[in-house]
Parts: structure tokens; C-alpha cells; sequence
């Protein structure tokens, strides 16, 4: 530590610390217009001039200068003012003063300087402005404006845009008084590398980059600022909703660095996506269907048919005859209330949501190997990992702020291991690539542990003292080797023993994942292995080291958490225990319900073979997201009754019985929980449209025309009960949470939450290593169908698009599917880039545009799944996890060729 | 020096290759040094080439863009194969240096900055040659002439006119002021 004496006060800073940060630091302000804590200083505005050892002595930049032992600092001065004034007059020549009709008029940090300085506009000549403005590389983007003419040439954009979010698609054009931010020749924005992630927009201390959304919709002193949660993703971002309590409008998003797990960053979806929220293809009025068609209904008469129907089944069929799906999109408040309204009202199991389809083999795996299905680290501590063992993962594209940690933990120079058949941003710039086969996953895994354990570098002490079974798993691994392996897996042997040495040898190493892993018909056999390679090698269990499944949806993880699962109740609590249900029984003043229940792919099931008779779906769109779309639709035309709780009329509302309108995250209070544990408030920012209503009044209404009456007067009430019932939350409450989100296991009301689990012991007690046998797909490619497809998810849209695609900007940068192939192939087959393809399986057919490139495999195939109009999940193939039956999106066999047909897509490609 | 034909064939890119594997491995460092190279291959930085460059290098083109765009040195446009450097400088600018620059702008038909239409000669005013004491002087590709009269300069350039066999291109329409005779 340094002591050193700041406007005649003594602080304390960190040894490297600069005179600016020690200030900020200890909640001293000091003027500037280039800096930003996430950005290397770069001295350009010079404005943070101080005196260091006496005023007589030229000041220095407070940015760019290391605290020293016993300096003595002054921050203000008429020599220092004198200074500032200039710069700022210098900077008032260049910039149009139009502060009367500029959008960031009292969000400005050029005109609270100005004023604080009494810096003129006209001391260096008035600014001339061209009119009409000049035509740059945002004239035609929808999303991002930029106004040269406010520019003041600070760089923040471009070294943001380089240093954090690595898109490097701005840059200085130019130099001396013609400079201005642009893209290389000037390209259109949505021609460029931009990401849209928005960082430019919230850097730029003036009005020069701004939302040409927002124009016009209100300035700072307009409007309210909402603190809540993101609602795309599992990352769980912190912003502020700017509302405009006029328009009854959300305008814009704003954040800041010290904000949230996200500190100050978002991606496009978090920054642009919300146009969805006043879109006018919202659901207004309930609906029931009669004849065929749908009409308008009350509420009273939409609760009342829905209710009776839903009783119907049960009382005539059992638990079997009814299934409940709840949305892992919905706060925590909702699904539990869900989950209650289930088993209390409709006295079944049959509860789901849709980690079934996504992240199930993680929550059954890692229970099975170590208690607790769950990130085992924090979002913050990616940066410190040494070794980055990511598998099956896309984080810069599927959760774009743990890419941006990542990309943190590269510049503190740690080494990237990416395992992916596709080269990723992350496989592109990893130190180490597996570009291995599809679905071979457990044969890389079993060969590296083979390595390791030949070359003796798993961790002993620790296999010895905290886990089972080891002998089990080596006796497994034996016959893995890494030629083998690398036949199997289509890569070198050399790739897959280094991996291994690099993994075991770190200090530490973490592994990441998502669905690469777990969408397999092997995909809890995928996790369990993953669990014993990190077991193996004792990284699991410290800070930084550890395994870690990045959750999809917003609150896949607290929906889990909070018993939307047939299986268990809030907190992992077992349906099966006689004690849990009895404990639950008492809360809630009835019984249990004991049968198994089913997952969301065994209601599509049973539905089919006539079994399930009522199904009440909140929130998802099954017929979007679930494999094999033709025999999904076919399956719930079956249903006597299907009730749909939507914001929008999704393909699965348009073939209910009653469909409920619904409110988005922007219009209800409550809490979601991101993929490292963190139960983050969300908060009510707007009124519903028309008579839309807060889903967990319309799930206390449907538990009441039930008979099980449900009432509560705010959702702090419901999480109050949640917590209540379960160990792992009773200590988090509203009020502790209100500024940040606490992290589970959170027993005690002064505990301070969990960063990372498993230090000493594991939540099961010892770890449990499992030997586990390499099982090729379901579907292997043959004759007719000689491609693998597999699917997955772009940077710029949301599972089924419903919400993402409602926004201007990113309908500009992707708005139509598209399927990936290999260069090789394409030749062979005919197929251009841009060309339109006929993509089959034994499924299905679609037309999409082909990207010809090297970024899959030969032989491979890979499409996004967020485009209704020409769904990629009508071919995808309705094989299941022996486990927990999530689908194999994955790997299905497939065939391509060029679309001739005159309905083929046409126009520019996606790119 | 070899310059790229104004046709409507594709840019060869071949080269571009080697530009970066002879920097193996190619850094930030080594931004400036092959942009000159390929300044040097194209008689300027076309865009596609630059693409290119990016692709292979692994380095933004928007970081190539930036660098491009600082240094005078290079052109984002096709150049003349003659680079016409007439010094403003102040030792230049009172010994008429003006008077150069009219004289040679006269000669070629073409304002400060332009390139003539058969691609021959680029005329570009810079603030310093270094040279005050040849002044007033130009610089023809590397080759200083000082003491200038307007005679002289025009002298010169008709004498590389005749070595290089072309049409007096006073002769042609002038091309616009910063547009490109073909599409890079």
C-alpha cells in the first residue's frame, strides 16, 4: 500500500494504482473525458491534469501516473482551471453546441465540464456544421448513430470496441482535425465485424453515439431509470430500463461499470433487444377458441373454462391425465407458483420446463457425481482461471459477457483448450484446438484421462481423499488411448495429450460447457465425465477451478432450483423423501402427489398415445423448440385441452383451447437466478399492454377455479414462502438483494452466499467417479443421409426469436436461417455461398441459404434454430438422453442440396 | 514497380499471402512494413487486398484501416505511377512554390491531389520536404529537383513523359477530385 496526500486529505492506494484510480477509489472525482476503469489510459483528453509535489511544478496526467509513497497531490487550481477551460474551449469549437435537441443533453459529460469550467462555445470561432449532415457508416444502420460533428475524437468507442469487446470493428479514420470514428473503408455498420453490443453507445461521454431508436424519446430528466435483470441468457445481466413514464415506454438501456456480474458490459441482445416489449403483435385479451377460431374472451370466463377443463382431466384421469409446463424464461416467484399449482391444484408431477431440452443432463449429472447440479464457480472468477478448458461451448456468441471474461483471463494471459467441431470465436483464437468428430466427446474425455493417468499427473491426494470409485474409472479408461481417440474423434493424438497435460497442470484449470455436451442421447454420461476429469486432476472445489455448465435461458436455473422438475421440490428437495413431502403437505394444507411424473418430451409423448389429456403451457413454445417439429404438432393436436400463458400468439398458442396474455419481464417484479447461482431482482418498469396480466395472479386465479385458492399481495411474499421451504435460499430476501443478487447455497439470513461450491467437501460427500463407456449418436450419417447436422444458437437472436426478431437493428444484421457447410463439400455438390439449399432428414425438409466456409467439419452441417418461418427443429431428431430425455439436437443424419425451386430464398445472404 | 490494371478482372490476392507468411509470426509490429508492400505490388492499398490481409493476419482490418488512413504514405486509391511531391513548405513557399504547383497543375490538367486518367502522374502538395535549402523543390517518385522555376518543373515532367513514350496527358479530360477511374 502507498499513502500519499490528495487535495490535503490522506489516502490509501494499491502499489500500481494511477493518481486518477486512487481518487475514484476513495470517492474523489477529478475531470476527464477519455477514461474508463475497463480501458487502458490513454491520455488523450488531457484534462485530469494535477499537481503532484507543489502547484508551481507542471501538472501531470492523473491517468496515465503511478501513485507514489508520501506524493502531495492537488486536483483543483486557477492555473489547473485555466488549463481545463482551454481544452474545453478547444473541444467546443469542434462540437456542434445543439445541447437544446441533442438526446444526451443532461447525460453529457462535455457539458457538465463546460459548465463547471465556464468554457465558451465561441473562444476559438464558432463551429461551422454541414447540413445536411455527412453521410457515414451509420446512416443506414438501424440500431447506432454517430454524429461526428459532437465527436470530440476521445477514442473511448474504438478502444472499447478493441481492448474489451475485441470486435475491433471501429477505428480512428484519418488524423489532426479530419479524424473521426469509423469502419475499415467505411463499411456499413451491419456490413462490418460490429457486434452491436452497444458499448460504443454507452461510452461516449457526449451525444455522439447514440440508440437512433431512442431519438427523440426522451432525454435524461425525462425519464426513470429501473434497475432489473436481463432477460436473455443465463449470465444475468444488471441494467437500468430508461423509461419514459409519458409514452409509457421503455426508451433505452443503460449501465455502468460496478454494476452487476456484467460490470458495465452487455451484448446486442442486451442493449437493443427490447422493442418486443411494445410491440404491437403482443397479446392484449384472453382468448378461447370456438369453432375452430379464436374470439375474445373476459378473464373470468378464460380462468373459469381453463380451471374446469384442467379439473376435468385430473379428477377423470389421474395425475397422468394432466402435465404442466413452466417457463424458464419466468421469474422464480412464478415458478414455483407453477410448481405449486401443479402439485397442490392439479395433484401431479407432470412438471417441467425447458431445461428438459437444454441443460437436464447437467442438473441429474453433476447431482450424480458431486450433490449439486450447478456452476461450481462465479462469472468473476473466470478471469483468474489459468488453463480454460472450454467443450461444447459458444460463450462469445451464447453468453457474450462470459466470453468477455474469458477474453479477460486470455490478456491476463491465460491458455484456451477449445474442444468444438466448429471454429468458434473462442476455437479461432485458442492456443489449442479439438476439432473433433461430432458426439465424440466421452471418447476425447476417456483419452485425455487415460494420458493423464499413464503420465501420472492426476492429483492423488485429492482422488485419494474426497472421491469413489477411481478404480472403477481407471480400469474403464485403460483401453482409451489416445490413438485411438484420435481415429475416433478425427483429430491428432499430439492435440489430445497436450490437452490433457495443459488441463491437469494448471493453477489453476476450470472447464466450461453447455449444450455441445449435453444435448446427446449420452449427454449425462457427457457431464458425469467431465466431473471425473476435473475430480481426477483436483481442479474442482477452489476459486477459479472448478466445472461449469453456462445455463441458457435467463432462469433455467432457478426454475430448477425452485422444483419445476417432476422429480423434486424447491431446493432439490426429493419427491420421492416421505419426510420432504410430508414438510411441503404441511405448508401448503395438502397432499402430496407420489407418482413419478414425466418431462416435458414425455407429455409430447403421452399426449400422442392419447394418455395425457390436459396440458397448460406457460411461457415456452414446444412446438419452436422441441425435435421433430411435424410429430410435435401432431402429438398436442391429441390434447382435449391445451391452455397457453404467452406474451405473443406462439405456434404452440395457435393451437390452444384458451390462450392467457401474459406480462414480460419489463412489467412484473420478482427474482431470476443466473447460472452462477445469483437470485438477482427483476423489477416492474412499464404497464402491461391492454389487459395483459402479472403471471403469477393468473396463476393464483387458475389455482383457485381449481379449488386450491392461491392469494398473495406481491411477489416478495411468494419468494418469502419459497425461502421458507427451502435450506438453500431462507437466507435471501428482498431487501438483501436490492442492489446485488446473492449466490446459493444462502442458508442463513447473515450468510454471505456461495462464490464457489464444493471447498473441502463435496455437497454429496465424497465425489463419485463414474466409469463411463464411449456410445456413438443415435443417428450416424449413411447413403442417403451422409451429413451430421447439428444445431445451435448466433449472438444476435434468442432461442425461438419471438422476442429477439421484434428488433429493428438485428432484423438488419441476421434475419433469416441459414445452414453452415464445408468448402469441399459445397464444391462438390454445387453449392455457392450465398445459394439456396434444400436441407432434409428423416424428419423433415427446409430451404435456407448456405455459408460455405471451413468452419464446420467436411461432412458437417450447422443451423441456428431461431427462425419460425423455416424451423430447423422440423428436422432435428427426436432421440433422447437415456437419462434425462433431452434431445439430441446435436447430431442428426442429414442431406443437402442446391434449392432450385422458385420459392427458394432469395436476396442478399445472411451474414 | 508493378501497378494494377484498371479491368474489370478480380484483384489477384495471390500475393498478399506472402506479404504475410514472410512476417511469420505476423504482429501489430508489422502493420506498416507490409502495407508498404503491398503498396509497393498495387500502387495502393486496395480494399480487397487489405481484406485479405486481415483474414490471414489475423489482424482487424479495421486496425489496418486506421493505420492506412494515418500516414500520408499511403493511398486508399489508385495512384499514378509518378507521385509528384511539390514542397509548400515556408522556405519553398516564398521562393513561389505556388507558382510550381499551378504550372505543373496547368501542364497535366489535374488539381492537387488528382491523378491523371491514363493513371501516369498523381500531384500531391506536402508541408515539408526537408529540402529548404534546394528550395523550391519536388520530389518525382525519389528523385529531388530544386531550384525550380515553373519552366523547369514542367520541363521535367515532359522529360518523363517522353522516357516512359505516354500522351501528354493535358491532352485527356481530368479526372474528379477523389474518385477513382475504376472501382478498387
Amino acid at each position: 500500500m502507498v499513502r500519499l496526500t490528495l487535495d490535503g486529505r490522506t489516502i490509501e492506494a494499491r502499489s500500481g494504482q494511477t493518481i486518477l484510480e486512487a481518487a475514484l477509489a476513495n470517492g474523489m472525482d477529478i475531470p476527464r473525458l477519455c477514461h474508463d476503469p475497463r480501458l487502458i489510459p490513454s491520455g488523450a483528453c488531457r484534462l485530469c491534469q494535477v499537481h503532484v509535489g507543489g502547484t508551481e511544478r507542471e501538472p501531470v496526467l492523473a491517468c496515465c501516473t503511478a501513485v507514489t509513497e508520501g506524493a502531495t497531490v492537488v486536483t483543483e487550481s486557477p492555473e489547473l482551471a485555466s488549463r481545463r477551460r482551454a481544452i474545453l474551449e478547444l473541444l467546443l469549437s469542434e462540437h456542434r453546441m445543439s445541447c437544446a435537441t441533442c438526446d444526451a443533453d443532461g447525460d453529457c459529460a462535455l457539458q457538465d465540464l463546460a459548465y463547471r469550467y465556464g468554457a465558451t462555445e465561441w473562444a476559438y470561432g464558432t463551429f461551422q456544421h454541414t447540413e445536411p449532415a455527412i453521410l457515414n457508416y451509420t446512416s443506414e444502420n438501424r440500431g447506432i448513430e454517430y454524429d461526428v460533428e459532437k465527436c470530440i475524437r476521445c477514442g473511448r468507442c474504438v478502444r472499447f470496441c478493441d481492448e474489451v469487446q475485441g470486435a475491433c470493428a471501429l477505428t480512428f479514420d484519418g488524423r489532426g482535425i479530419t479524424m473521426k470514428v469509423n469502419t475499415a473503408h467505411g463499411r456499413a455498420l451491419h456490413q462490418s465485424d460490429c457486434e452491436l453490443c452497444g458499448g460504443c453507445i454507452r461510452l461516449c461521454p457526449t451525444g455522439a453515439m447514440r440508440e437512433k431508436t431512442a431519438r427523440g424519446m426522451g432525454r435524461l430528466k425525462d425519464l426513470t431509470k429501473v434497475q432489473t435483470t436481463c432477460t436473455y441468457c443465463g449470465v444475468g445481466c444488471t441494467f437500468e430500463l430508461n423509461v419514459n413514464p409519458r409514452l409509457n415506454r421503455v426508451v433505452r438501456v443503460t449501465t455502468q461499470p460496478g454494476m452487476g456480474i456484467n460490470d458495465g458490459n452487455l451484448c446486442v441482445k442486451g442493449h437493443f433487444a427490447f422493442d418486443f416489449i411494445h410491440s404491437p403483435e403482443r397479446l392484449r385479451k384472453p382468448l378461447i377458441r370456438e369453432h375452430g377460431a379464436f374470439r375474445e374472451a373476459s378473464w373470468e370466463e378464460a380462468i373459469e373454462k381453463a380451471g374446469r377443463a384442467l379439473v376435468a382431466a385430473r379428477d377423470r384421469y389421474g395425475p397422468e391425465g394432466l402435465a404442466f409446463l413452466s417457463s424458464s424464461r419466468c421469474t422464480n416467484e412464478e415458478n414455483y407458483l407453477m410448481q405449486k399449482l401443479a402439485r397442490a391444484a392439479g395433484r401431479t408431477n407432470n412438471i417441467d420446463q425447458c431445461a428438459t431440452t437444454c441443460h437436464a443432463p447437467t442438473v441429474a449429472g453433476l447431482a450424480l457425481s458431486l450433490g449439486s447440479g450447478a456452476m461450481t464457480n462465479s462469472i468473476s472468477e473466470i478471469k483468474h482461471v489459468q488453463t480454460l478448458f472450454v467443450i461444447g461451448a459458444n460463450p462469445t456468441e451464447a453468453h457474450p459477457i462470459v466470453g468477455l471474461e474469458m477474453k479477460k483471463a486470455m490478456r491476463n494471459g491465460a491458455r484456451l483448450i477449445v474442444c468444438d467441431p466448429r471454429d468458434t470465436w473462442m476455437a479461432k483464437h485458442a492456443h489449442l484446438h479439438i476439432k473433433h468428430r461430432h458426439g465424440t466427446d466421452n471418447m476425447l474425455i476417456n483419452a485425455m484421462m487415460h494420458h493423464i493417468l499413464a503420465r501420472g499427473l492426476h492429483d492423488r491426494p485429492f482422488v485419494a481423499d474426497r472421491c469413489e470409485q477411481f478404480e472403477a474409472l481407471r480400469e474403464n479408461v485403460r483401453s482409451y488411448t489416445p490413438e485411438l481417440a484420435a481415429e475416433v474423434c478425427g483429430v491428432e493424438a499430439g492435440l489430445i495429450r497436450r490437452a490433457a497435460e495443459w488441463y491437469a497442470a494448471g493453477t489453476p484449470s476450470a472447464i466450461f460447457y453447455t449444450l455441445g455436451i449435453t444435448e446427446h442421447t449420452c449427454g449425462t454420461e457427457n457431464v458425469q465425465n467431465l466431473a471425473n476429469l476435473a475430480m481426477l486432476c483436483g481442479q474442482i472445489g477452489k476459486e477459479s477451478s472448478g466445472i461449469n455448465p453456462i445455463r441458457g435461458q435467463n432462469n433455467v436455473q432457478g426454475a430448477c432450483d425452485v422444483g419445476a422438475i417432476h422429480s423434486v421440490l424447491p431446493g432439490y428437495q426429493k419427491v420421492a423423501d416421505a419426510a420432504v413431502r410430508a414438510a411441503f403437505a404441511k405448508a401448503w394444507g395438502v397432499e402430496l402427489p407420489t407418482h413419478p411424473g414425466g418431462r416435458v418430451t414425455d407429455f409430447l409423448e403421452k399426449a400422442g398415445e392419447g394418455v395425457l389429456k390436459a396440458f397448460y403451457v406457460f411461457g415456452e413454445d414446444p412446438v419452436l423448440s422441441e425435435p421433430n417439429q411435424a410429430r410435435v404438432v401432431e402429438n398436442l393436436k391429441k390434447l382435449d385441452f391445451l391452455v397457453v400463458q404467452e406474451i405473443f400468439m406462439s405456434e404452440t398458442a395457435m393451437l390452444a383451447d384458451v390462450v392467457l396474455p401474459a406480462t414480460c419481464f419489463a412489467e412484473k417484479d420478482g427474482t431470476f437466478t443466473n447460472t452462477e447461482r445469483r437470485v438477482q431482482r427483476v423489477r416492474k418498469a412499464v404497464e402491461p399492454p391492454g389487459e395483459a396480466r402479472q403471471d403469477w395472479r393468473i396463476l393464483c386465479d387458475m389455482s383457485t377455479a381449481m379449488g386450491y385458492p392461491m392469494s398473495y399481495g406481491h411477489p416478495s411474499e411468494i419468494w418469502d414462502e419459497l425461502a421458507s421451504l427451502t435450506p438453500s435460499l431462507a437466507g435471501i430476501s428482498y431487501t438483501r438483494i436490492d442492489k446485488m443478487g446473492l449466490q446459493w447455497p444462502c442458508p442463513t439470513p447473515d450468510h454471505p452466499g456461495t462464490a464457489f461450491l464444493h471447498q473441502g467437501r463435496f455437497t454429496r460427500g465424497k465425489g463419485l467417479m463414474h466409469a463411463i463407456a464411449f456410445r456413438p449418436p443415435a443417428e450416424q450419417p449413411d447413403a442417403d443421409y451422409p451429413f451430421v447436422l447439428s444445431t445451435g444458437r448466433t449472438l444476435y437472436h434468442y432461442n425461438i426469436g419471438n422476442m429477439t426478431r421484434k428488433t429493428a437493428p438485428i432484423a438488419q444484421k441476421q434475419n433469416a436461417n441459414f445452414v453452415e457447410m464445408h468448402d469441399a463439400d459445397a464444391e462438390r455438390l454445387g453449392i455457392v455461398d450465398g445459394g439456396a439449399v434444400r436441407v432434409t432428414t428423416r424428419r423433415g425438409s427446409i430451404s435456407v441459404r448456405a455459408r460455405v466456409s471451413g468452419k464446420v467439419r467436411p461432412g458437417a452441417l450447422w443451423m441456428p434454430f431461431h427462425f419460425a418461418e423455416s424451423s430447423t427443429n422440423r428436422l432435428t431428431h427426436d432421440a433422447f438422453d437415456n437419462i434425462t430425455r433431452t434431445a439430441e439436437y446435436k447430431c442428426c443424419a442429414a442431406t443437402i442440396e442446391p434449392d432450385g425451386h422458385p420459392d427458394a430464398p432469395t436476396g442478399e445472404p445472411p451474414r | 514497380m508493378s501497378i494494377s490494371e484498371c479491368t474489370d478482372k478480380p484483384l489477384d490476392l495471390s500475393p498478399v499471402a506472402a506479404m504475410v507468411a514472410d512476417r511469420a509470426p505476423f504482429s501489430e509490429g508489422d502493420v506498416i512494413d507490409a502495407l508498404q508492400d503491398m503498396q509497393t505490388r498495387y500502387g495502393y492499398l486496395p480494399r480487397a487486398a487489405m481484406d485479405e490481409m486481415a483474414r490471414l493476419s489475423g489482424v482487424p482490418v479495421a486496425r489496418l484501416y486506421g493505420v492506412a488512413t494515418f500516414y500520408s504514405q499511403f493511398h486508399l486509391q489508385p495512384h499514378g505511377r509518378h507521385a509528384v511531391r511539390v514542397c509548400r513548405g515556408t522556405a519553398c513557399h516564398v521562393r513561389g512554390a505556388a507558382g510550381i504547383l499551378s504550372a505543373i497543375s496547368r501542364h497535366l490538367g489535374i488539381e492537387d491531389g488528382d491523378t491523371t486518367p491514363d493513371m501516369q502522374f498523381s500531384i500531391e502538395s506536402v508541408a515539408c520536404l526537408g529540402t529548404c535549402f534546394l528550395a523550391p523543390v519536388m520530389l518525382v517518385d525519389d528523385q529531388y529537383y530544386g531550384n525550380l522555376t515553373s519552366d523547369k518543373a514542367v520541363a521535367t515532367l515532359k522529360r518523363i513523359q517522353a522516357r516512359d513514350g505516354a500522351p501528354n496527358a493535358a491532352a485527356q479530360p481530368a479526372a474528379q477530385k477523389g474518385s477513382a477511374p475504376c472501382p478498387p
